[in-house]
């Protein structure tokens, strides 16, 4: 009985790590500046091919995953300055100049890399219980998934940098005349979600294949939490990732897969339909 | 030094466009191939070693003195996985550039996209993949493996030497239908039974439930029937998880080389038969490998397609010649005779009359938890007889349909 009940939790907890990790990145850029970053694939990928070729270049797992955070951060800061910059004023054209993006990027890492590339190993480090033996390694990314989580809500409600970043995200202009450099801001929160695109591939590089397009797996999932969630982060994602991934965890569990994709997708259906704003939306307008 | 080599083969096919403008001894005029691979896209990882075999095969002929005196004149598109530039391209490649013959294709859904455009005209069409059987027409030659030769072998060894309860994780599309389907069959007769079945949408990386519904099931062993490289992240998971159960497969090792693109253990037990894998080591195959290895120093495997797809050209020749004319007509004149082989690297292959497919050398292979690949039964030379047993006769009528366990032909 145990057993099952933690199973149910482990499954709950693999789900609702891939949905937060997966979409926090995607949560800031949409928020904060409105943009649909569609090339947010390929930095998920830029983390974990970072990692893995760190990893067999003989650097430690964790080390090669900071490294891997932190090139897609730094990539994301590029982006911004010489692409998303200008388009700000304009949300389908940056969704179309990412889109571009990915394209170019994926079809690059192809002719660079090859079609594959090979994987490193998931940490060693399992435990049994019942009938079932469980994987450290998902427990860890669970973790992580809460860490980043904690991590947002402190950058956002507790620095000075959060606190220009919520008056922009408020109203840009007046934000911008009380002197808030509006900028910098967007290019830092762009490279904040783009380092957590690259720590989402970074953490799960060794359970995945590397492929160019691998960016793609996480899509779904991704911009399904942040249309439920809506477009502020720190009221919207948590609650988002927790409401599909019992969804999805129950309807995985009763009747495989397909039925939990079905499930979780219905529910985002519904959501919209019920809640055009996303949760975030909700939240706000019952606080007020 | 991909780049290098494209623009190397691209340098090539300059010199050799010109070389034929220029030669007013190449009386001849080339012989068109249409090749459709995909090299870009989700499945580049399968496409391109297809098209660097049929660019091997294409040199040598070319260098050997073409077939019947005519130069090969590849010409490849890529239909980057869509089926709809699939059906696009190989419109244009038949009537736009009239070609001799059309090979190619990756999944199921691309060939059967294909097939119905390829049955309006006259020109043979080379199927070069494994898959899961069935397919009834006279424009097709199959030359790659199929679920009597993959799974006959495989299920009763599995069976005999894990037990008989057996858990099927398989990608929900036609090809991990139809071969689950295979799996029931098969494993009636030998007294085996399915504990469990789980179809995964394709792209789905994420397999914990899957696990867990897995050692839920307690079966001896896995039959493993995914695709793609989201779906091929299952090993790592449920190696991490410790699962370590047997596993089957009609497509692993042979084809995605897994066990060279994932770190040891993810395949341990992995076992599966095919008529190709890199590791064969027959004389004609270490010399067939070289020869791949020198114009491809940077491919990390030989796969089962690449090779497939280098016996194509191969066999295409060797029909011709004998036929004497490249018509569909004429090369299936000599395919009725069943006499069509061709001593191939894996051994020698034959085109079976009534369904156009390929006999194959198949052997089955195990993975060990160094990735280690052994040779653990050699079945010698297999059939293709399924289709012929539920009546499927080309040289009498052309049926141009798939044929499953479940939708045979009917009784006339």
């Amino acid at each position: 009985m145990i057993a099952e009940i933690f199973s149910f939790f482990y499954q709950f907890a693999d789900v609702f790590a891939f949905l937060i990790l997966s979409a926090a990145g995607l949560a800031i850029v949409f928020g904060m500046m409105g943009v649909i970053n569609m090339a947010h694939g390929e930095f998920i990928m830029c983390g974990a091919y970072v990692t893995v070729g760190l990893v067999h270049a003989g650097f430690p797992l964790p080390l090669a995953q900071l490294c891997g955070t932190l090139l897609a951060a730094l990539a994301g800061v590029a982006v911004e300055w010489c692409l998303v910059r200008k388009l700000y004023k304009r949300p389908l054209d940056s969704l179309l100049a990412t889109w571009g993006l990915s394209l170019v990027v994926t079809q690059g890492m192809l002719l660079l890399f090859g079609s594959s590339t090979a994987g490193i190993g998931t940490p060693e480090g399992s435990f049994i219980l019942g009938a079932y033996s469980f994987s450290v390694y998902r427990i860890v990314l669970f973790l992580a998934a809460l860490g980043v989580l904690g991590g947002i809500y402190l950058i956002f409600m507790s620095s000075r940098f959060g606190v220009h970043a919520r008056a922009t995200m408020q109203n840009a202009a007046i934000a911008q005349a009380t002197g808030v450099r509006v900028n910098r801001v967007y290019a830092l929160s762009f490279g904040i979600g783009a380092g957590l695109a690259g720590l989402c591939g970074a953490l799960y590089a060794p359970t995945m294949t590397l492929i160019p397009t691998m960016g793609a797996a996480f899509l779904v999932e991704s911009f399904v939490t942040v249309v439920v969630g809506g477009a502020n982060v720190l009221l919207g994602t948590a609650p988002a990732g927790i409401l599909l991934a019992v969804i999805r965890t129950a309807l995985n569990g009763w009747g495989g897969q397909i039925v939990g994709q079905i499930g979780m997708l219905l529910a985002v259906i519904v959501v919209i339909r019920v809640l055009p704003e996303g949760m975030s939306g909700w939240f706000a307008r019952r606080s007020r | 030094m991909k780049i290098r080599n494209a623009i190397l083969s691209a340098g090539c096919t300059v010199a050799l466009t010109a070389l034929f403008a220029t030669s007013p001894a190449q009386a001849a005029e080339p012989l068109k191939v249409g090749l459709l691979e995909d090299v870009s896209g989700d499945l580049a990882v399968l496409g391109k070693p297809k098209l660097n075999g049929s660019q091997l095969a294409v040199e040598e002929i070319n260098r050997a003195g073409g077939i019947m005196g005519r130069q090969i004149e590849l010409i490849h598109l890529d239909p980057q996985g869509d089926n709809a530039r699939y059906q696009e391209f190989s419109r244009r490649l038949l009537s736009k550039d009239k070609v001799d013959v059309l090979i190619g294709g990756i999944t199921s859904a691309s060939r059967e996209a294909l097939r119905p455009i390829v049955d309006k005209t006259q020109t043979p069409y080379f199927y070069t993949n494994q898959y899961e059987g069935g397919v009834c027409d006279a424009n097709m030659i199959s030359m790659g493996a199929v679920p009597e030769q993959q799974f006959s072998t495989l299920i009763p060894y599995m069976v005999e030497k894990f037990g008989k309860k057996v858990y099927v994780v398989a990608a929900d599309y036609n090809f991990g239908q139809i071969s689950a389907e295979w799996n029931r069959t098969i494993l009636k007769d030998v007294g085996g039974t399915v504990v469990g079945e789980e179809f995964i949408p394709l792209g789905v990386s994420q397999f914990a439930q899957t696990i867990q519904n897995i050692q839920k099931a307690k079966p001896d062993w896995l039959l493993m029937l995914n695709v793609g490289a989201a779906q091929d992240s299952f090993f790592e998971q449920a190696s991490a998880a410790k699962l370590n159960l047997p596993m089957g497969s009609s497509v692993k090792v042979m084809l995605g080389f897994e066990h060279k693109r994932f770190a040891p253990p993810a395949l341990n037990r992995m076992h599966a038969t095919a008529n190709w894998f890199e590791e064969i080591s027959t004389p004609a195959a270490t010399e067939f490998k070289k020869r791949w290895h020198a114009k491809f120093p940077n491919e990390p495997y030989i796969n089962d397609m690449g090779y497939n797809a280098y016996s194509a050209l191969y066999m295409y020749k060797s029909l011709a010649e004998k036929a004497k004319s490249t018509k569909l007509a004429d090369l299936r004149k000599v395919i009725a005779t069943g006499d069509a082989c061709i001593e191939a690297a894996e051994g020698k292959v034959c085109i079976d009359p009534k369904s156009q497919h390929a006999s194959h050398q198949m052997r089955l292979i195990s993975v060990d938890d160094k990735h280690a690949v052994k040779i653990e039964k050699d079945y010698g030379s297999i059939q293709p007889y399924w289709l012929g047993k539920i009546g499927c006769d080309l040289t009498k009528s052309n049926d141009r349909k798939q044929y499953t366990p479940s939708d045979l032909p009917k009784k006339s």
